[in-house]
């Protein structure tokens, strides 16, 4: 599926004590992960547990309390999202941040344009070489024939490969994934993660991925991540974190 | 690669930017060349038009990235004031010179601003933007030197160090107009369909997905910000060209709302129908002096209200896009 | 210290005027998220209204003190015909749109009103001063003030106060609180949003329209009432944060002083002190004194 991670090399993501809190509720406390170039890591654990409150502090959309994180050796935290995506930190968002008015190519153009250090004043969006470029992406997510419909009036699942779509036109190092099939049905689920790895897998990049669900998270995952209540309580391999009785007393609920 | 754009998916591309410029460039040619059989009120008419109608393109620069300013005036009255202080005090009297010195007299004027500026939406920049534009108001009323609340006057610019004769000016002036609106707003044109202008497209609907992808937000709007202040200054200072005089009002609420209007009534989506729009509120205007003095306002209400209900999109949805207009109103 | 005190007084009646137009202007925006530029056409039609009123009034030869009753009278005409007749007729076609866009609807309901009502009322000037000297002259230290500017500063305290009770005593206006608040969850509690609409136009129109007749007895009332009065209370509103009524007090007082303050110190910024406050605190407070910013979830 993916490279395996070569022990003993630099984590690309380093993140130590992180806390935030929101009034009384506390979202993150003591987070520590490393991950190491090349990893899929899910994220999992239920709602409010703090999953997302992490993506949002790796991706600079909040800023921790406290702690630090280190995309290889550089301190990107605090930052803002802006800084960090230019870095090589992407993410997708639970529910797509699309343009609904324009095209499924248009929303890529947005995404090369955005991407650009210095935009041009004079040349064409449309131009062929950056058309050429956006639409090899959507074929690497099977979007090709969606690329001239309005993004209105496509179906959910084609929005959410867009969304990730979208934030691989930075050519990220690390790729966070806010629950990629959320919103997608079961039947659909296995095929869109096949989509999304694939597409995934031309690069070398890391990729953490928040899951609700745990046949989707034992198949694509090599490590496992599970926060309760803010805490990281297992991080270990599928197998092992998801038979952990923290893991299915508090996340997947099968002990009671 | 290649092939990929061949595919039976993608379908004809829209009608590309060198045909709108195309189509650009020859109504411009075709209004030159019509203008010396146009009577004189009309060709004044057009010139009013096409000056202000400048103003209200600088809106759009601004409404392509989600914001209006309801002080546009502003930038109207320094283009304005700038060109003639320039010609009555430096004795710069050169059209195209002075044009150019309005419009880079708005430009740096709001450039302290724009990052200031860049930060509000929705209400707030509308009302800021209003603020600064009737403290400017306010200064000019009671800046003597300039004239107070009247104003005061410029003699006629010259061309390329021709002296123009006074019943020659109409005739050099209404080209001059035309040509230096029409490239304006061809540049517009190709800035819209730019990399940079599809960003500000980007900030309109999501601002947050913008920032995730990795460009600047604030350094969108600021730029935009005075991109339209440069634009509007050019217009203020051609209107003062053809006008003559120079006003506080040219900075005052009102005239800023009648650039709202206008922009509104074109929409953001075409430049041409930002002038169709500047030139359908100055007939309205001309007529309504002779037929209805006392209701003009009234009709310009009705008229705004009109447009507002049933072509949201301004009457640019009328011919541009039309799939996408259509499209958006089923969706709602 | 005296001039102290003249600055004060001029500034304190000139925010009692300002605050009964603002509190209406606000109201409507918290209800409606509507930022109405015609709030001054009905700021003028009250005056008229009250002109006519007084004149007609004055005719019949009663205790002039009771012309301060058809003034209040002419402001309630005005709500009860005029405002349903916007909102019904008018405004409701446009709820939902963009508040930018909104602004401009009620931006034609200004050009339109200024034309009506300068085609009833014509264009001369209309003078009804005899209420103004019905509380004749204070005298605080060496300056004599008009007894009436202290009028303004009753009907301010009290239309504050009963507003304030209002919403926060009354059935009706817990129902108004709750739509100012999310309208989405009012609506889906089964409150009849359109009504709280229609009320609070009103509402605010009443207000609008009493600053208009207060202030008739003060002025020539003439065309062109309506422009002025916009945009400085619009000032008032921003400063104090759109929605809060305690915003419109605070930013009613901060208008009002910095206002006298330029008058009686520096003339020459009389036009622009009040805008000047305004974009200062928008700097520092980009949504005004008195509002809470929300995030937002992703």
């Amino acid at each position: 599926m993916s490279a395996t991670p070569s022990q003993g090399s630099i984590p690309v993501l380093r993140a130590t004590g992180l806390e935030k809190r929101f009034g009384a509720v506390v979202a993150a406390t003591e987070v520590c992960l490393e991950v190491i170039a090349g990893e899929r890591v899910s994220l999992i654990g239920s709602n409010g547990a703090g999953k997302t409150t992490f993506v949002n502090m790796i991706t600079g959309y909040i800023k921790p309390d406290a702690g630090s994180i280190l995309l290889d050796d550089r301190d990107i935290t605090g930052l803002e999202p802006r800084t960090i995506n230019r870095m090589g930190v992407a993410r997708s968002f639970q529910i797509p941040q699309l343009y609904a008015e324009l095209s499924v190519l248009d929303n890529m153009l947005v995404a090369t344009a955005c991407q650009d250090r210095h935009p041009s004043f004079w040349r064409q969006a449309r131009s062929a070489d950056a058309v050429e470029r956006a639409l090899a992406l959507l074929a690497r997510f099977n979007l090709l024939e969606h690329a001239e419909q309005r993004v209105a009036g496509v179906p959910g699942g084609i929005r959410k490969l867009l969304d990730i779509a979208m934030a691989l036109t930075v050519q990220p190092r690390l790729l966070l994934l806010d629950e990629p099939t959320s919103g997608v049905s079961v039947e659909e689920k296995f095929p869109m993660m096949d989509i999304v790895m694939h597409a995934l897998e031309q690069e070398v990049m890391t990729v953490l991925f928040v899951e609700h669900d745990m046949d989707i998270v034992e198949r694509y995952a090599d490590r496992v991540v599970a926060f309760y209540s803010g805490r990281i309580i297992a991080n270990d391999t599928p197998q092992i974190a998801l038979a952990a009785p923290d893991v299915r007393r508090y996340v997947t609920g099968t002990l009671h | 690669m290649r092939s990929l754009i061949n595919d039976p998916p993608i379908k004809t591309p829209p009608p590309g930017v060198q045909r709108k410029l195309i189509t650009g460039v020859a109504l411009i040619a075709l209004l030159i060349a019509v203008g010396p059989f146009l009577p004189k009120w009309l060709t004044f008419l057009i010139t009013m038009a096409a000056s202000h109608g400048l103003v209200s393109l600088g809106i759009i620069f601004l409404m392509r990235g989600g914001v209006v300013s309801f002080g546009q005036g502003l930038v109207f009255a320094i283009g304005g004031y700038v060109a003639a202080l320039a010609f009555v005090k430096l004795g710069f009297t050169d059209a195209i010179g002075l044009t150019f010195i309005g419009g880079l007299g708005a430009a740096l004027v709001a450039l302290p601003f724009a990052p200031l500026i860049a930060r509000y939406r929705g209400i707030f920049f509308a009302m800021l933007t209003l603020a600064l534009s009737m403290v400017v108001y306010g200064i000019l009323v009671k800046t003597d030197v300039l004239g107070g609340s009247d104003g005061f006057n410029m003699g006629r610019p010259t061309l390329f160090g021709q002296q123009l004769a006074d019943i020659l000016s109409g005739y050099v002036l209404y080209p001059l107009t035309v040509v230096i609106s029409g490239a304006v707003a061809l540049a517009a044109r190709v800035y819209f369909d730019s990399p940079r202008g599809l960003i500000s497209l980007a900030v309109r609907d999501n601002e947050l997905r913008v920032e995730y992808l990795g460009a600047s937000v604030r350094q969108t709007m600021a730029i935009n910000f005075v991109l339209a202040a440069f634009v509007g200054g050019i217009g203020g200072a051609l209107t003062v060209l053809s006008l003559g005089h120079v006003n506080p009002d040219f900075s005052y609420w009102t005239t800023s709302g009648e650039f709202v209007f206008v922009a509104i009534l074109g929409g953001y989506h075409s430049v041409l129908a930002v002038f169709v729009a500047s030139t359908v509120l100055e007939i309205v205007r001309s007529f309504s002096g002779l037929y209805f003095p006392d209701t003009w306002q009234l009709v310009l209400g009705v008229f705004l209200l009109t447009v507002i209900r049933f072509l949201p999109h301004g009457i640019g949805s009328l011919w541009s896009n039309r799939e996408l207009f259509k499209r958006k109103g089923g969706e709602k | 210290m005296d001039q102290v005190i003249t600055i004060l007084v001029d500034g304190i009646t000139y925010a009692s005027w300002l605050f009964i137009v603002a509190l209406g202007l606000t109201l409507v925006f918290g209800v409606m998220k509507i930022l109405n530029i015609a709030h001054g056409s009905f700021y003028a039609l009250g005056a008229y209204a009250a002109a006519t009123f007084v004149a007609w009034f004055a005719t019949l030869q009663l205790a002039p003190s009771l012309s301060l009753v058809t003034m209040f009278l002419a402001a309630v005409a005005v709500a009860v015909l005029v405002a349903p007749l916007c909102e019904r007729g008018l405004l409701r076609f446009f709820y939902g749109r963009d508040e930018v866009l909104l602004v401009l609807v009620t931006y034609a309901l200004f050009l339109i009103m200024d034309d009506l009502t300068k085609l009833i009322w014509g264009a001369n000037p209309y003078y009804v001063s005899q209420p103004y000297s019905l509380f004749g002259n204070v005298t605080i230290g060496a300056q004599s003030y008009v007894g009436y500017d202290f009028l303004l500063v009753g009907v301010a305290v009290i239309v504050g106060i009963a507003v304030w009770w209002g919403l926060k005593r009354t059935r009706q206006g817990k129902i108004v609180l709750a739509v100012i608040h999310s309208e989405e969850i009012a609506s889906s509690m089964g409150v009849n949003v359109s009504r709280v609409y229609t009320l609070a136009f009103g509402i605010g129109i009443f207000l609008a329209a009493l600053g208009g007749a207060l202030t008739a007895p003060m002025i020539s009332v003439q065309p062109g009432l309506s422009v002025g009065v916009i945009i400085i209370s619009f000032a008032v509103v921003i400063i104090g944060g759109l929605g809060s009524i305690p915003g419109a007090a605070i930013g009613a007082l901060i208008v009002g002083l910095a206002r006298s303050l330029a008058v009686h110190t520096a003339p020459v910024a009389e036009l622009f002190a009040v805008y000047v406050v305004m974009a200062i605190v928008l700097v520092f407070r980009p949504e005004g004194l008195f509002t809470l910013t929300r995030a937002r979830k992703i």
